[in-house]
């Protein structure tokens, strides 16, 4: 393998604590190491250049049967954005729903090393490995679905933690899964009776079981197991003005549980795209709306036990996508869109809309304003990670206008002198109070360190220090001669074309070019568990009476689908 | 206006796609630079100067380019694609997605035209002096909005699936039409001075349909208002007033909900 | 002594049936019996071992006879076929895997093909009005454990998908529909009196080509307006009936076929029938399912649908994927001359397209790429025999709800024949080194 040495870059890293000074940073055997054991190594010359560990993303949908559809059915989604094949990269297109090998390369020159595919329905778990195995270069992960499942419905009523930890390490396996995640508890099972459940309290039709003991059921189940990865969740009442106060309640519920793991992952729960969930007031007038995420996160900055990722709008049309059934039908009313359901059998569903955030209209602003504000708020940097939950508050590719929107105080006040109703916004929300800008620290905290230590994956990914995996950054941003508040645009461009990327070891991007594919690796986690002949009763059971495929057929075969495996072994036997 | 006139020199042996045919590329270039603009066909990349002999002058301005272009262009696409000025004359039948996305200018056509002729057009004028095929001023696959403004004529009979997802501007065809028009129509006028198959106004929530022939099978969602006196598009008749399509959403406002509106003549 | 394979995935039809039992010789190489199978299944693991079974590639000489060839030959000939070409069609990829489709694509992206599955004369009609109105849909499953209403229209699965109405749509004791086929109401549409309709405690003999009028008639019905005395031939009594039944269902689903997607209007008629299914939402949970014909159209849309953006249609030829249906639809290719060489595999337009292009097909340079002799060999210049996916080599395939399975492999092929995916994998390389001398 070759030997690299980054040379004379500002390197920003919260694990060897380096804030901007300029230093080396040496790749050996696709390890990080000091520059002393190089013996032959290409020198990448990094002056006047920002170097970082390579980017870590905890949530996206990339990957999978309802980013499929987001893709079938939008072919107008990639009119005339289409990229030519060439000598390393496959033929690209979709601006919000990028295709598989559209998506590596907007990862690659974003510098990113490693992603999350946010929600995989058991059932079809196939189809998102196939997608993982046709998306290049990146490292992937993907989470299954739990909180809507019929056995986990069925055991947490009874508060079955061994039964229920059993089945989740044996679905783990099943599906190559990564961790637990968490969509709407309870409503999405409502959802296939047409129904949901908005309140926390609120009870499954027919399995009697509330939202609130589904994540308590399940935060208790993944410590049970030491997964790397706490509960990934995705809470109840997304996008209703006034469910600020569910999402703290939801949050509460994670409150005296101690994270059990051995990866220094600390928190037991993660809120995803939290912006949808910190609404405040009764409708989505300017008259009507407010933002919440100063009560949000009050309640966040005060525990030391939640991550969450903002999940920020980026005032593009795009395409939303979730497994929030009962959600995307009632958006598909508000807007009129072509809407796209499938509800999967004992386990989970989707819904795929069309959607416009309009930079023009309040609404969209305000929602915009309330994913800033949570990052602006948040004390601690290192439980804040950066998303768009794309592609639903945004694209993948505008990852680094997101950035620049946090680093820059004056693109905030810019976008709302340009935006029609930016008045109301600054009214409605906190926004115009917060005139924080995100140090370059921060952000590699909120997009490298962070995400990589709530994944229980800080022994591999998100700094440069020794040990860790080669993934490297260089962004062609000069933080001594360049200004990250006044120069955003250049910020915004740079961090989206970066000048080098070596990831595993290996240079990826060459002046700003993709020269290779890399070895992407899929990471999965095998939790052992004592057996247990109950739950392997009812998993035979079920499979006989009520699944429409065998027991047998269910597994992905892991030989077959799933692109170099990268297994992490967990034994949850005490 | 300057005028560029093109001649068809060689017979294309598949067909050819000339989206660099319209004022807005040509405007400013010299005749050896026309000459080397691409033309696709298949695989393969082409040069104008390969296909067509060129004459003339550009203007320095879109709004100032008038293209004329003579020969047999039956198996070319894309004339006029998204020109925003000037002129673009085919003194021939044109292939498919002539005048598509415009925004402006005129395109007139001496002949027939293909399918998707003024896909997605936004503004302009483009008549079409023959027949033409499917999909006239119709939305791009999967796209909700459909042509939002300028006026296309066809002298001759359309064919199916006119003005789908229709926002805007107008479609005037003086012959007949095939099925569905005006399918998912939310604005937009549509005048048919010939016959109508059916699927006339399907799953429309605004807009005006006219049709002066007759119309063989009734959408079940439309029901009768009233007759109405009026002159359309040159023509004055009584018509009925139907509005629908009743299967479908409607916009309400202010208490008044605003339905299709199609006017059959008597 | 029994040597039984179990789970056997049946490729044949869009049920992909998963519980299929084979009977094989004791030493593993023959087949003796299927189990579970419907007829259509059953003959095709039955027959794939057929005495008469090609096994070598055959090119068709000037005086019209075949003479074998050997696979070496038959990569030249194919890899040359599609690179010559200034625009090739490639065409089918309906009965193969999904490893077999991806390679096809990086075949098809180097070549600048015009990528084209069954869809194209099948469910095309239903993937553009997805891409119109969306489409509210469930996996198999769902049907089978909640539903209790279930409309066929323009479709004969006791003919067609024989096991669908056991498997999921009538038959089963689902979690919720304890009582079978009692638990739940069955409506054909269909203007031919079908075995289907024989069976349903509701037929509506619809008037041919009147589907999407009766559709949006459906829905002006569920809105309680006003409705001319009778619409496709249906008096609106029953009309309002059938608008009340399935808004009163617990759960309504409606499959449908070829009688929708190939009449008048085509993917209107789906279109109608997808916003039908979205304004019952309004009042009850309600699904539309596509009956989807061979076993791996819809992995074919799902694999393109990643790789290129478009589940059919995909024109490749200008270095980057476009799409329009009607233009880059292989019928309209093939009718107007705009293709000039044609690669079939895995299906049979022979026998699916209308004469007129067949006749195109049959004048061009062309390879078909299948274990059986079909139409579509008959009129190629080159065909290729390959393993039977599902029988001889394994692969995943996409059920009609969209649920991947992986197939088995339950034989060996015959000595020395290649799959799809190998011989398509042969072309690539061979077409890289004629790209580059």
């Amino acid at each position: 393998m070759a030997e690299y040495l980054i040379k004379n870059g500002f390197v920003f890293d919260p694990i060897t604590g380096i804030n901007g000074d300029k230093a080396d940073i040496a790749i050996k055997g696709g390890k990080i190491v000091s520059s002393s054991e190089l013996t032959k190594a290409t020198e990448i010359d990094a002056s006047g250049m920002t170097v970082m560990a390579g980017g870590v993303d905890v949530h996206a949908h990339v990957a999978g049967p309802k980013v499929n559809v987001g893709r079938n059915f939008r072919p107008e989604d990639k009119l005339f954005g289409a990229t030519p094949k060439s000598k390393f990269e496959r033929m690209g297109a979709g601006f919000s729903v990028p295709t598989t090998f559209r998506t590596a390369y907007i990862y690659a020159k974003m510098g990113y090393g490693f992603g999350i595919e946010a929600a995989m329905p058991p059932l079809y778990a196939r189809h998102t490995h196939e997608e993982m195995r046709d998306t290049p270069i990146i490292d992937q992960g993907a989470l299954p679905v739990f909180g809507n499942n019929w056995f986990v419905l069925e055991y947490l009523k009874n508060h079955e933690i061994e039964n229920t930890a059993a089945y989740i390490a044996w679905l783990l396996r099943m599906t190559k899964g990564f961790g637990i995640k968490n969509v709407n508890p309870g409503g999405t099972e409502a959802w296939a009776w047409g129904m949901n459940c908005v309140e926390i309290t609120d009870k499954v039709p027919y399995f009697d079981i509330s939202p609130a003991q589904i994540v308590k059921g399940l935060i208790e189940a993944n410590e049970y197991l030491r997964l790397p990865h706490c509960m990934h969740i995705h809470g109840n009442k997304l996008g209703e003005p006034g469910n600020y106060e569910t999402t703290i309640d939801t949050l509460k519920l994670a409150e005296g549980i101690k994270a059990n793991n051995d990866f220094g992952r600390e928190q037991v729960l993660h809120n995803t795209h939290l912006q949808f969930h910190s609404y405040g007031g009764e409708n989505y007038s300017s008259k009507g709306f407010r933002s919440a995420s100063k009560e949000v996160m009050k309640y966040v900055n005060s525990v030391d036990n939640i991550t969450f990722d903002t999940g920020i709008v980026t005032l593009d049309e795009t395409t939303t996508m979730t497994a929030d059934g009962p959600f995307e039908h009632h958006l598909s009313h508000m807007n009129n869109l072509k809407w796209a359901n499938t509800d999967v059998e004992l386990e989970t569903a989707a819904g795929v809309v069309p959607f416009i955030y309009g930079k023009n209209t309040f609404i969209a602003v305000a929602q915009w304003a309330v994913g800033i504000e949570l990052a602006l708020l948040c004390n601690d940097a290192m439980r804040c990670h950066i998303t768009t939950d794309a592609p639903n508050a945004g694209p993948l590719f505008r990852y680094p206008r997101v950035w620049s929107w946090l680093l820059s105080a004056k693109a905030r006040d810019d976008l709302l002198a340009d935006a029609k109703y930016g008045e109301k916004v600054r009214n409605a929300c906190y926004i115009g109070e917060l005139d924080r800008e995100y140090t370059l620290m921060d952000l590699a905290k909120s997009t490298r360190a962070g995400p990589a230590k709530a994944l229980g994956l800080s022994h591999m990914f998100g700094g440069l220090a020794n040990g860790l995996e080669g993934d490297v950054v260089v962004y062609p941003f000069n933080p001594e001669t360049q200004s990250l508040s006044n120069d955003y645009m250049d910020v915004e461009k740079a961090f989206s074309n970066c000048k080098y990327m070596v990831k595993g070891g290996e240079l990826i991007v060459k002046d700003g070019e993709i020269i290779s594919n890399g070895n992407k690796r899929t990471f999965w986690v095998n939790a052992k568990t004592n057996e247990n002949k109950d739950v392997a009763h009812d998993i035979t059971e079920k499979f006989k009476r009520y699944y429409t495929v065998t027991e047998n057929n269910y597994e992905v075969n892991e030989k077959h689908f799933v692109a170099n495996p990268y297994v992490i072994e967990v034994d949850a036997t005490q | 206006m300057a005028t560029i006139t093109l001649t068809v020199s060689k017979e294309p042996k598949l067909y050819l796609e000339a989206d660099n045919i319209t004022p807005d590329v040509f405007a400013g270039k010299s005749l050896d630079e026309l000459r080397a603009l691409h033309v696709f066909m298949g695989k393969d990349q082409f040069t104008l100067g390969d296909y067509f002999t060129i004459e003339g002058a550009t203007g320095d301005v879109a709004a100032d380019t008038k293209i004329v272009v003579n020969g047999d262009t039956t198996k070319v696409k894309y004339f006029g694609m998204k020109m925003s000025a000037g002129e673009v004359v085919v003194n021939s039948n044109v292939d498919m997605y002539a005048g598509a996305w415009m925004t402006g200018g005129k395109i007139t056509v001496n002949g027939d035209a293909d399918s998707f002729t003024g896909l997605a057009m936004k503004g302009g004028e483009l008549n079409i002096n023959g027949n033409v095929r499917d999909y006239l001023g119709a939305a791009y696959r999967g796209d909700w909005r459909g042509m939002m403004g300028g006026t296309i004529r066809v002298s001759g009979n359309a064919g199916s699936d006119i003005g789908q997802f229709m926002r805007g501007g107008t479609i005037i065809v003086e012959g007949n039409t095939d099925v569905h028009v005006g399918t998912h129509g939310e604005g937009g006028t549509i005048i048919i001075k010939g016959d109508a198959k059916s699927r006339v106004g399907g799953q429309m929530v605004k807009g005006e349909i006219y049709v002066f022939g007759d119309i063989e099978v009734m959408m079940p969602g439309f029901q009768y208002r009233n007759d109405v006196d009026l002159e359309i598009d040159g023509v004055s008749g009584k018509f009925a007033l139907y509005e629908g399509d009743m299967g479908e959403r409607h916009p309400t406002r202010k208490g008044v909900t605003t339905y299709g509106q199609l006017y059959m003549k008597y | 002594m029994s040597n039984i394979v179990t789970d056997v995935v049946c490729p044949f039809c869009g049920t992909l049936c998963d519980d299929l039992e084979v009977e094989l010789s004791e030493d593993g190489t023959k087949i003796l019996n299927v189990y579970n199978a419907c007829a259509i299944g059953a003959a095709k693991f039955l027959h794939s071992q057929a005495s008469d079974r090609l096994t070598r590639p055959r090119m068709r000489q000037e005086d019209g006879s075949w003479k074998e060839v050997s696979y070496e030959d038959a990569i030249e000939y194919t890899a040359n076929l599609l690179e010559n070409a200034r625009k090739p069609l490639m065409y089918g990829w309906s009965s193969t895997s999904c490893d077999a489709q991806g390679v096809g694509s990086e075949l098809g992206e180097l070549t600048g093909g015009m990528m084209d599955n069954t869809a194209t004369v099948c469910h095309g009609s239903t993937l553009i009005a997805v891409q119109d109105v969306g489409v509210p849909g469930c996996t198999l499953g769902e049907v089978r454990n909640r539903a209790d209403r279930i409309v066929f229209w323009g479709c004969n699965p006791a003919h067609a998908h024989p096991r669908h109405m056991s498997r999921y749509s009538i038959y089963p004791r689902g979690f919720f529909t304890g009582k079978g086929s009692k638990s739940r109401k069955m409506y054909v549409v269909d203007p031919r009196k079908t075995d289907s309709a024989n069976m349903a405690d509701v037929h509506l003999q619809i008037e041919q080509g009147r589907d999407y009028e009766l559709l949006d008639a459906l829905r002006v019905a569920l809105k309680g307006e006003w409705l001319p005395d009778a619409v496709a031939g249906i008096p609106k009594k029953q009309i309002y009936e059938l608008a009340e039944s399935l808004k009163e269902g617990r759960f309504s689903v409606i499959f449908f076929g070829m009688g929708l997607t190939h009449t008048l209007g085509k993917n209107h008629n789906i279109d109608a029938a997808i916003s039908l299914t979205r304004d019952l939402n309004d009042y009850t949970k309600a699904s539309i399912m596509p009956m989807r014909g061979h076993y791996n159209v819809t992995g074919s849309g799902q694999v393109w649908g990643w790789q290129f953006g478009y589940p059919f249609c995909v024109d490749l030829s200008r270095g980057f994927a476009r799409y329009n249906p009607g233009e880059t639809s292989s019928n309209d290719l093939l009718s107007r001359g705009e293709v000039d060489a044609v690669f079939v595999l895995g299906s049979d337009p022979g026998a699916h397209f209308p004469m007129s292009s067949n006749k195109v097909i049959a004048k061009l340079p062309s390879v078909a790429i299948d274990p059986h002799i079909t139409p579509t060999t008959a009129i190629c210049k080159l065909h290729v025999p390959v393993a039977f996916v599902g029988v001889e080599v394994g692969g995943c395939a996409y059920r009609m709800d969209n649920v991947p399975i992986e197939t088995r492999k339950v034989v060996d092929p015959p000595e020395g024949m290649m799959t799809d995916e190998e011989f398509l994998a042969a072309v690539v390389v061979r077409v890289k080194e004629l790209q580059e001398a």
